[in-house]
């Protein structure tokens, strides 16, 4: 992608403050945002949730609701004053010149229209053209997003087809009238690692196609690194540092770009060689910006005098590529070298004796079929299968992972052991008694305290009515076998330690914290009982980067000091292979690998890993990786195929047998298998997936010139 | 679909048995108070009620009376009513047209009218409009009809002296007597439709699919009338089709007070004079109304919301 920058600017924000008004009075979302964006160049903003990315993408829409409104400066796109347009001026240019794709697919499509009509009705309303030739137009642009199928497509409702599909089509929508910019606001959040993978590929593959600029809007670093050309980081409500993809990542220059740096996990890293290092703090509200530097309070280079004085301004950045600037008042002074940390490392936990082991562990749903043909047909009754024959074993202070797409049945497999479902065959026993068969209400205390869950969602996981102290104390007091009032709180305050939070915690409400604060509470909540295993349901997937970093080092520091026994369900791999010992990867109910880490990021691999390692998003420009992109869609559960469950999509299928048998377990050594019908010689083969430079290539490649 | 029919079909069979059971125990048998009372009035001797209930089939057992009223009222043998000594059928016929009349009228109006105030208001939520808008449609269904009945009456008829004061059509149908009954009825029952169809609408105008809708750059007409309409018809669909229910029993105060010779006023009659033959009848049509309605709806639903039609 060539940046055309003798040509005019397609847009250009010209010191833009936005601001909402509302009854407490004016608070400012974006403060002097400036960016100027050439004609087939991708932009990248990048940023935590409220530094104003999204409302920048609204501005340039000039879509802010009744109570927004840009304060002063100007966004001109082709050399006019989209800030003086009228709303019939903007109706013309929007949708037609500037199209928007945006974060969730499905609430972006109108649930009750045919697809058809959502997609014709735009050029027709552009263009003035007949039904009958916009519907070639979306046909043709629905083969161009590479969907299978299009006619069918075409014909459906949104809620027919799949989330990635529904995504293509909110893709499609936006490049039916040819737009010369196309903003896209977390396009692929919503949406599962492989498929994300692929929606990727697309966009990459529009921009050089039809030559559309692009302004990408991202919280991961990694997306932007494999989309953009160039990156704005935005923090309450300003840019902090901008520049070409290249420099910037090698180079970052302000803080907080380094803090982001440090909160992801990297495919070198693991939790015991080099545990992230969290952000302090938290981001400032709108209206308690404090003077200066915004970050200044939660910077570690912070000087009284420089940085909290006058409001600093973007400065370039000099002997640097062009355009890279940053918003430091003493970015010259600080030490940049991006250095992968070492030696602070911690030891490794000892593990100890199999807390858990599940043994060809089945969970069958029956699933009522109401059709009239199924009434006739007497075949009303059919089996998902959610779980088929898991075997897989943990040990004392170890973290073992289980990985896999939605419908994986990695959730099913949580409900089971949590015994809020209860298994139709196989074993779980947990400290060495067969559980899988007792509903957690037949359960006893003692069993119930010793394995509890924390939640993905910490928003709905807390009671809004009652206060944190309350909520952990009844915890305490059913399982901690305390009963003096005393020394229940007393246990508390000794948990809101742990968790870090102030004490005065005590007496709040859930809606007085934040989500990373709601989490720790779910921490110590789930650790009130002392138990000797924790279930983790994406505990960290809907927290911000620095806060998720944060809520994850506190998790391995008190797994580290109870030796607890940790289960990590996640469909993020970078995480994964940051903290866990060993990984269970799912696909379809069954188990396709599983084995320690070290194991699974290297071959031999199942096709399957192959390609989820293939999508994970690195945000570093030395590390290389082979790009597999999985094509088509998971099967539905109601109806998986005959053989391996992979095979509809495996890259590397192998014939008929990969579609009618079941493959056989294979044991690569030690408790490393695979469930493939290819040969481990032929997959130890494989290339690595995922190339990470050696330290003396990073050093020589970091500092050209030095 | 075909399935969903049958169903609801099924279930409306099943309703009307049961309640034509209730009925027939309530009314038909000495369960609450003796039928020869009811019909020969509390002064008869004890002999003219045993020879009255003999003539009439009471002693025979419960469950063939049952059936024989049943089996009778399908074949549209609906009994005799002994207010007016002529079969039910024949009088309920021609009230059920008129109240039929009346009620189209009334929903003739109050829906385009309902569903237009409340999209605006719903269109525009918190504006001026919209308030004006909402405190019309509170006030006036706050106002029971007996009291609009009386308001109305007031102004248009002894005030003005534009209107008659009574509907009983005793000269052949007259479109000027239509009018005070059909204001009554709208009046009271539009602002509740109005009010479920802004609060619709008005959520689906916060909805994303509307973002979308409108930064695709299609006209704001098109916005609303594809886009934001039909979602937001799916809920006061349903209470529209209450409020045919509601307008049987709700008849009866405006048809009594107008003269107007609908159901409503037939009902009240029936039972002011121990018609059980005629109360049975007409209990009957408003189950039928009402269970229709209900099937009606549902069948509506799903039409309107594929997400359901599809799964």
């Amino acid at each position: 992608m060539n940046t055309k920058n003798s040509q005019a600017p397609i847009l250009e924000c010209k010191d833009l403050c936005i601001s909402y008004y509302t009854r407490a009075g004016e608070i400012p979302a974006v403060v002097d945002f400036s960016l100027t964006l050439f004609p087939g160049e991708t932009v990248g903003i990048v940023g935590e949730s409220g530094c104003g990315k999204s409302t920048v993408a609204m501005a340039i829409m000039q879509y802010m609701g009744a109570n927004g409104g840009i304060k002063s400066g100007s966004i001109t796109f082709k050399g006019q004053n989209m800030t003086h347009m009228s709303e019939e001026e903007l109706r013309q240019i929007r949708g037609s010149e500037i199209a928007m794709i945006y974060q969730e697919p499905f609430a972006s499509l109108n649930p009750s229209v045919k697809i058809s009509t959502q997609l014709i009705e735009v050029p027709m309303a552009h263009e003035g053209i007949s039904a009958k030739e916009a519907w070639q137009r979306a046909l043709q642009v629905l083969k161009d997003v590479k969907l299978p199928d299009p006619e069918r497509v075409m014909n459906a409702y949104p809620h027919q087809i799949s989330g990635g599909q529904q995504q293509r089509v909110v893709i499609a929508m936006g490049l039916l009238s040819n737009p010369s910019l196309l903003l896209l606001d977390e396009p692929t959040t919503a949406l599962d690692v492989t498929v994300e993978a692929g929606i990727v590929k697309l966009i990459a593959d529009i921009s050089k196609k039809y030559g559309t600029s692009q302004i990408y809007i991202s919280h991961n670093l990694g997306l932007i690194l494999e989309t953009c050309d160039r990156v704005f980081v935005m923090y309450s409500g300003e840019v902090v540092e901008e520049g070409s993809i290249d420099s910037l990542f090698s180079r970052p220059r302000h803080p907080y770009t380094h803090g982001l740096f440090a909160c992801i996990p990297l495919p070198t890293a693991d939790k015991n060689a080099a545990p992230l290092r969290p952000i302090r703090g938290q981001l400032p509200l709108p209206h308690e910006r404090p003077q200066g530097c915004y970050y200044g309070p939660r910077c570690d280079h912070f000087i009284a005098a420089t940085c909290d004085g006058e409001h600093i301004m973007m400065a370039p950045v000099e002997g640097s590529a062009a355009n890279h600037r940053v918003r430091c008042a003493r970015w010259r002074e600080i030490e940049h070298d991006r250095v992968i940390p070492e030696g602070i490392g911690e030891q490794p936990v000892a593990v100890g004796e199999y807390i858990l082991e599940v043994d060809k562990l089945q969970k069958y749903y029956e699933v009522r079929d109401n059709s009239l043909k199924a009434l006739l047909s007497g075949k009303r009754i059919r089996h998902i299968k959610a779980n088929e024959e898991l075997n897989f074993r943990a040990r004392k202070g170890e973290t073992v992972a289980i990985v896999g797409e939605s419908g994986c049945g990695k959730s099913t497999f949580a409900k089971v052991l949590m015994g809020l479902e209860t298994s139709t065959n196989g074993e779980i026993r947990h400290n060495g008694v067969e559980i899988s068969e007792i509903a957690v209400r037949d359960r006893s205390n003692k069993q119930v305290s010793s394995l509890q869950m924390i939640f993905q969602n910490p928003f709905d996981t807390l009671n809004p009515s009652h206060t944190i102290g309350s909520q952990i104390s009844r915890v305490i007091s059913k399982f901690g076998g305390k009963t003096e009032k005393g020394k229940i709180r007393e246990k508390v305050m000794n948990l809101l330690d742990i968790v870090k939070l102030p004490r005065d915690f005590y007496y709040r409400k859930p809606r007085q914290l934040s989500g990373g604060q709601k989490q720790r509470i779910g921490i110590a909540r789930a650790f009130a009982g002392k138990p000797s295993m924790v279930i983790a349901d994406e505990p960290v997937s809907a927290l911000d980067v620095s806060v998720a970093a944060a809520v994850t080092e506190l998790l391995m520091d008190i797994q580290r000091e109870q030796k607890t026994t940790l289960l990590f369900i996640s469909h993020d791999l970078s995480v994964v292979r940051y903290l866990s010992d060993r990984i269970v990867v799912m696909y379809l109910g069954q188990i396709l690998e599983r084995g320690s880490t070290e194991e699974i990021f290297s071959p031999p691999y199942h096709p399957y890993t192959e390609a989820l390692l293939s999508a994970i998003p690195i945000a570093d420009p030395k590390v290389t990786k082979r790009e597999i992109v999985l094509e088509g869609n998971l099967p539905s559960v109601m109806n998986p195929p005959k053989g391996c469950p992979f095979c509809t999509r495996c890259p590397r299928h192998i014939g008929a047998i990969c579609d009618n048998e079941v493959p056989p377990v294979q044991q690569v050594n030690g408790r490393h298998f695979i469930k493939c019908h290819i040969s481990l010689d032929e997959l130890a083969q494989v290339e690595e997936v995922i190339h990470v430079p050696s330290k003396a290539e990073r050093q020589q490649t970091v500092h050209p010139t030095q | 679909m075909a399935t969903l029919i049958a169903k609801r079909l099924g279930l409306m069979l099943f309703t009307m048995v049961i309640v034509s059971l209730i009925l027939f125990l309530l009314l038909d048998t000495n369960l609450a108070g003796d039928p020869a009372a009811r019909v020969l009035g509390q002064f008869a001797s004890a002999d003219q009620k045993s020879l009255w209930l003999a003539q009439h089939g009471y002693n025979d057992p419960l469950m063939t009376r049952y059936f024989h009223w049943v089996s009778g009222f399908v074949q549209g043998d609906l009994g005799e009513s002994n207010r007016y000594r002529a079969p039910v059928a024949d009088i309920l016929g021609p009230r059920l047209w008129n109240t039929a009349i009346l009620g189209f009228w009334t929903f003739a109006i109050m829906i385009p009218l309902s569903l237009l105030f409340g999209i605006l208001s719903g269109m525009c939520e918190g504006s001026k409009l919209d308030r004006t808008l909402s405190v019309i449609s509170i006030v006036t269904t706050s106002v029971p009809e007996f009291a609009s009945s009386v308001f109305f009456a007031a102004i248009f008829v002894f005030g003005l002296k534009w209107l008659p004061g009574t509907s009983g059509m005793a000269e052949g149908f007259d479109w000027v007597q239509m009018v005070l009954p059909v204001m009554v009825l709208v009046v009271y029952g539009f602002g509740y439709v109005a009010r479920m169809t802004r609060a619709s609408m008005a959520e689906v105008m916060t909805a994303q699919y509307i973002r979308t809708a409108i930064l695709k750059g299609l006209p704001y007409k098109t916005v609303i009338l594809r886009h934001a309409l039909r979602n937001a018809l799916i809920a006061p669909f349903t209470v529209i089709m209450l409020q045919i229910n509601w307008l049987l029993s709700g008849v009866i105060v405006v048809e009594f007070f107008f003269a107007y010779k609908g159901f409503g006023a037939l009902l009240l009659e029936a039972s002011l004079n121990n018609d059980v033959a005629l109360l049975e009848a007409c209990a009957m049509v408003a189950v039928v109304v009402a269970v229709t309605t209900q099937t009606l709806a549902d069948i509506g639903y799903t039409y309107l919301n594929p997400r359901i039609r599809f799964s």
